[in-house]
């Protein structure tokens, strides 16, 4: 029998809060233990939370971003259940009322666009970490209290791939929304994944398991893998699957199941009777809605439209909201758009590879590389300048016109002392003069290089290449 | 014989005014009583010398240089529950034994403001779940009257303070009767102002959508004037009003006429102990006189008020009680892993009546029941309030007896919660519809036990009640 | 004995909260009765009625995204039951 999965996730977003959700202490990663804590946070007797409107802000700009319908009337709820990384026992959250209804998430895989549907977006608050010593644990309240957006999504993904591709596109418009840093590393996303198969063709839906906490889409693909692959498996030799909670072991490369002496959940969500309701009016709807960012595809499509780059230029630029960005204000400062993406895609996407550095921490301005687009175009200096410039620019900062001057790095376009060198290199270089008059096309380039290295690399390469041809006799 | 301590407010500031005594001397004053007495009374949990003498010289220093806030260097006894700075708030439970407090609840802030000494904690029952003081889990707290009987409770503590001259005024808090019960038990004054005028923000919660702060002082004045110093919003608190505090206590008037007050009808029927009913007549007759006009009203939803009130109060007391698991603060007992550790901390650290409200919390919440239960009573809840609303169109303030009967005797009621449950009849209705309150001493019965009488006034009615309160105090003589 | 309504000791356990068997029975008895008593709020027709969560219908409070000073955290491990590494010590989690 053929099966097929049916795949739905619930993501937690960290938002980008300068302060938690339901009071003042910082957000901020790293921190010594207990230390970014309050009464509220730490569940004091007598504390009270009180919302954060910039977190409730961002939710709704989220929401808007992914096609959401924004509640005009939305609450907040409590969730109760024990654990020693929960200061309240029980979680402030949101049940019936979420801020969000609806909305989905385009997908392509293998080609094909999909478009996965949402269920809602609700805010609650972090947890605390559990650290585990050798016979304790110990508990770090820093992180309880940081607002935590939760998607989830319908259960509308069959293949591991397409909850990859939607957990990356999800990442690419939470950032082009400037809602969440997304950093992956500090735990800024957590992904809970909920899978079942059945028979295909069958309509119902198999029963499922949920793997809980995963780190990283690497994570969610090969558990899902696992997962869809342990389910069949355990059909096919005539069992049966049990709704449970999984935990994936990156290491083993498997999931296994949580013991839990828990009974049953039985959340016990009621109204939270400190957090008064959020209503929303049209307007403060309309007023963020007419603030939010381009999504990626539609930039995609407007860098091609606008600035007449190629399609596969035009994605790769608009992949990273900060790297579109760049190239838009390069491209509109030198008036060249080609060149500056040339520049972006090549020298500087190798660089912050070889250095692993964001396009935030590197020294070079649009106007730098605007400036330095417009030297090259000018014929002011040629391309391995131009690259060797770049790289200036990319580790030191600076301007490019300054650096060409400072270093003579400008480009020899004197015909005479470029017909002088080439002189120099046929009388030097008779065998290869001869192959190139038997028509070997690569002596050429080899002559070319000759010129170029008497020059220390500044020969304009156009008029030494047809300075060679005349004298050669072409 | 304490001097000073059994003054009111009013009286020490005028000394204080004219330099006749300091705040060091009340306080010391008041410690003295409380050496003297409350081996025998039990109303206070904990009290410092030291640091209470520090706050009055400080209050001291302060009026010498002149500043004049309003109620410096008056002491102020705060029930177990409230968070103080510094001081042990232990809510008359276990379960807190070890917890020092690390922030000043709001009210307590503004009173500081305003100048007061923050002069011991008072007994009250567990968590404030009780009506007796009885659900301490340390000491028994006797009526002042009769120290046979109980001073009702939950703030039983700070009641039999003030009337027992322990304190000067205390603070107590009511989530359904708990300042205006005791009050009436002891023979004082207690207001419960409207949910959200004082924040509850440092208010260890019983019932958040219930909960509020008030005084239980020896006259109204003295009660205006500690509400005019805390009430106000806070941003630490969301369900707090914003609206303007008036100043309570300039604003007391001399006469009741013009006032509308409504007597509903549901309130003064069967199952009131004849003496209570017969100092509620009474009192009734001197409103008359002092020119109030009567009209009968109706609250036709009071007899579904305890079930709705002890599904809510519990509900939200499940969750709020929670937190107590020996893991950030408070007692521990040990477990082999975290959840038995909390079920062997919370055995061990929670009294009786506490973990009977606390199941039946999760019970009525709990799948399968919330909306039998827990939704049904929120939708009771509005035909409450709507009653009161309703009410309130014909009259400024409401009377009524704050209990069916007067203070009861020691563990008398003890084996039978229901029964005890069904005594708050009068006053759960102020908190489920969210409006103000005071019980004012009104009378004696013929074993000299107090009774009080109360007034409810609408949200944000407290100048009404006050000076319906206020009023009625100097007509039946007792001021 | 009629209908029982509440199993004691199965919601005590939700509340994590240990009984003995004579809290149990002393338990059982005084929440049915008022559990029963409670009942009564089944007799109200409450079609079409709004449930109120809140006394005043207040919406929209929220606070700025600032920044305030938390505790200082001898303070707040100076409450603490046991702690270890700077952090509140409890028994293993096993997860």
């Amino acid at each position: 029998m053929k099966y097929m999965a049916d795949i739905g996730l619930e993501v937690h977003v960290q938002l980008k809060t300068e302060s938690k959700m339901f009071c003042g202490c910082s957000t901020s990663f790293g921190a010594d233990p207990n230390t970014h804590v309050c009464p509220v946070c730490l569940g004091y007797p007598g504390a009270m939370p009180v919302m954060n409107g910039h977190a409730i802000q961002l939710t709704v700009t989220s929401g808007l971003m992914l096609g959401c319908e924004i509640s005009n009337y939305s609450k907040f709820d409590r969730k109760s259940y024990f654990y020693p990384d929960m200061p309240k026992n029980y979680q402030i959250s949101q049940y019936d009322k979420p801020l969000c209804l609806g909305g989905g998430v385009d997908i392509v895989v293998g080609g094909e666009q999909k478009r996965i549907g949402m269920t809602r977006i609700h805010l609650e608050e972090d947890v605390a970490k559990n650290i585990h010593f050798g016979d304790c644990s110990g508990i770090d309240f820093n992180r309880a209290g940081i607002p935590l957006m939760e998607i989830v999504s319908e259960p509308e993904m069959h293949r591991p791939e397409e909850a990859f591709a939607y957990l990356l596109a999800l990442k690419r418009i939470l950032q082009y929304a400037d809602v969440s840093d997304c950093n992956l590393e500090e735990g800024n996303i957590r992904c809970d994944v909920n899978c079942s198969v059945r028979p295909e063709g069958s309509a119902e839906l198999g029963t499922k398991a949920e793997i809980k906490n995963l780190n990283t889409f690497k994570g969610v693909l090969n558990s899902l893998k696992y997962e869809i692959d342990r389910q069949v498996e355990e059909l096919e030799s005539g069992g049966t699957i049990v709704q449970e909670t999984r935990r994936w072991d990156a290491d083993a490369g498997m999931t296994y199941s949580m013991r839990t002496k828990e009974y049953a959940h039985d959340y016990r969500y009621f109204p939270e009777p400190d957090l008064m309701p959020v209503v929303l009016e049209e307007h403060q709807v309309a007023e963020l809605r007419d603030s939010l960012p381009e999504l990626p595809a539609a930039k995609k499509a407007r860098f091609v439209s606008e600035y007449g780059i190629p399609e596969y230029d035009a994605g790769v630029l608009s992949a990273d909201r900060k790297v579109a960005d760049f190239f838009e204000a390069t491209a509109r400062l030198c008036g060249k758009a080609k060149s500056a993406s040339n520049m972006i895609m090549t020298e500087m996407m190798r660089l912050m590879g070889e250095t692993e550095m964001d396009i935030d921490q590197v020294k070079i301005t649009p106007e730098a590389l605007a400036e330095l687009v417009s030297l090259q175009e000018g014929r002011t200096i040629n391309s391995n300048t131009a690259r060797e410039i770049f790289a200036e620019l990319f580790n030191n900062g600076g301007m490019p016109a300054s650096i060409v001057e400072e270093r003579g790095l400008g480009q020899v376009s004197d015909e005479g002392a470029i017909v002088e060198m080439v002189d120099k290199v046929i009388a030097e270089n008779q065998k290869s003069v001869d192959d190139y008059k038997a028509g070997k096309e690569a002596a050429l380039k080899f002559l070319i290089g000759q010129v170029m290295r008497h020059s220390k690399g500044k020969a304009d390469p156009q008029l030494a290449a047809s300075k060679l041809k005349e004298r050669m006799g072409n | 014989m304490p001097e000073l301590s059994i003054k009111t407010i009013t009286e020490l500031l005028t000394l204080l005014d004219k330099g006749d005594i300091s705040s060091e001397d009340i306080v010391r004053d008041q410690l003295a009583a409380i050496a003297s007495n409350d081996a025998e009374l039990g109303a206070y949990i904990w009290s410092s010398e030291e640091d209470a003498i520090l706050q009055a010289k400080e209050a001291d220093r302060r009026r010498q240089s002149g500043d004049s806030a309003p109620l410096l260097g008056i002491p102020v006894a705060v029930k177990d529950v409230l968070n103080v700075k510094g001081q042990p708030c232990t809510c008359a439970s276990r379960i807190l034994e070890g917890y020092t407090a690390v922030y000043d609840a709001t009210s307590i802030a503004k009173l500081r403001q305003a100048g007061a000494v923050m002069a011991g904690r008072t007994n009250m029952d567990e968590f404030a779940m009780g009506s007796t003081t009885e659900n301490s889990a340390f000491k028994v707290t006797k009526n002042p009257a009769d120290t046979s009987r109980v001073p009702g409770g939950s703030s039983g503590g700070s009641a039999a303070a003030v009337a027992g001259g322990e304190a000067v005024a205390a603070l107590g808090t009511d989530t359904g009767g708990s300042i205006r019960q005791p009050a009436s038990f002891c023979g004082c004054v207690g207001l419960k102002p409207s949910y959200g005028r004082v924040s509850r923000y440092g208010l260890t919660a019983f019932a958040s959508s219930l909960d509020q702060i008030g005084p239980i002082t020896k006259t109204v004045e003295d009660a205006a004037l500690l509400l005019e110093a805390m009430a106000g919003g806070d941003p630490m608190d969301s369900t707090s009003l914003i609206e303007p505090v008036p100043a309570y206590a300039d604003r007391l008037p001399d006469t009741l006429a013009g006032v509308k007050i409504g007597l509903p009808k549901e309130y003064l029927g069967d199952g009131l102990d004849p003496e209570v009913r017969a100092v509620i007549e009474e009192s009734i007759k001197v409103c008359e006189e002092a020119g109030a006009e009567l009209v009968e009203v109706s609250l036709p939803h009071t007899e579904y008020a305890i079930a709705t009130y002890y599904v809510i109060a519990t509900a939200e007391a499940s969750a709020n009680l929670a937190r107590f698991d020996g893991v950030r603060y408070g007692a521990r007992v040990a477990g082999a892993d975290p959840i038995d550790m909390y079920c062997r901390t919370r055995e061990a650290g929670f009294g009786p009546e506490v973990k009977r409200r606390v199941i039946l919390g999760t019970y009525v919440l709990s799948s399968g029941y919330y909306d039998a239960y827990y939704l049904r009573a929120q939708k009771v809840r509005t035909l409450i309030r709507r009653d009161f609303e309703a009410a309130f169109k014909q009259c400024s303030v409401l009377l009524s007896p704050v209990t069916p009967a007067p203070a009861y005797k020691l563990g008398e009621k003890e084996s039978d919660p229901l029964q005890m449950y069904l005594g708050d009849i009068f006053t759960v209705t102020a908190n489920l519809a969210g409006i103000c309150g005071i019980s004012v001493p009104a009378g004696l019965t013929a074993e000299k036990l107090p009774v009080g009488v109360q007034f409810l006034g609408p949200a944000l009615g407290e100048e009404a009640v006050l000076g319906a309160g206020h009023v009625f105090e100097r007509a039946a003589g007792r001021q | 004995m009629p209908e029982k309504k509440i199993d004691v000791r199965y919601v005590a356990n939700l509340a994590r909260i240990a009984l003995d068997d004579e809290e149990v029975a002393v338990f059982q008895k005084q929440l049915e009765q008022i559990v029963g008593y409670v009942d009564k709020l089944g007799e109200l027709d409450v079609a079409g009625i709004e449930p109120t969560s809140h006394a005043h219908p207040v919406t929209n409070v929220f606070r700025e995204d600032v920044v305030r000073q938390g505790l200082e955290h001898e303070s707040v491990m100076h409450n603490a039951p046991e702690e270890t590494m700077d952090q509140f010590k409890v028994p293993k989690i096993v997860e």
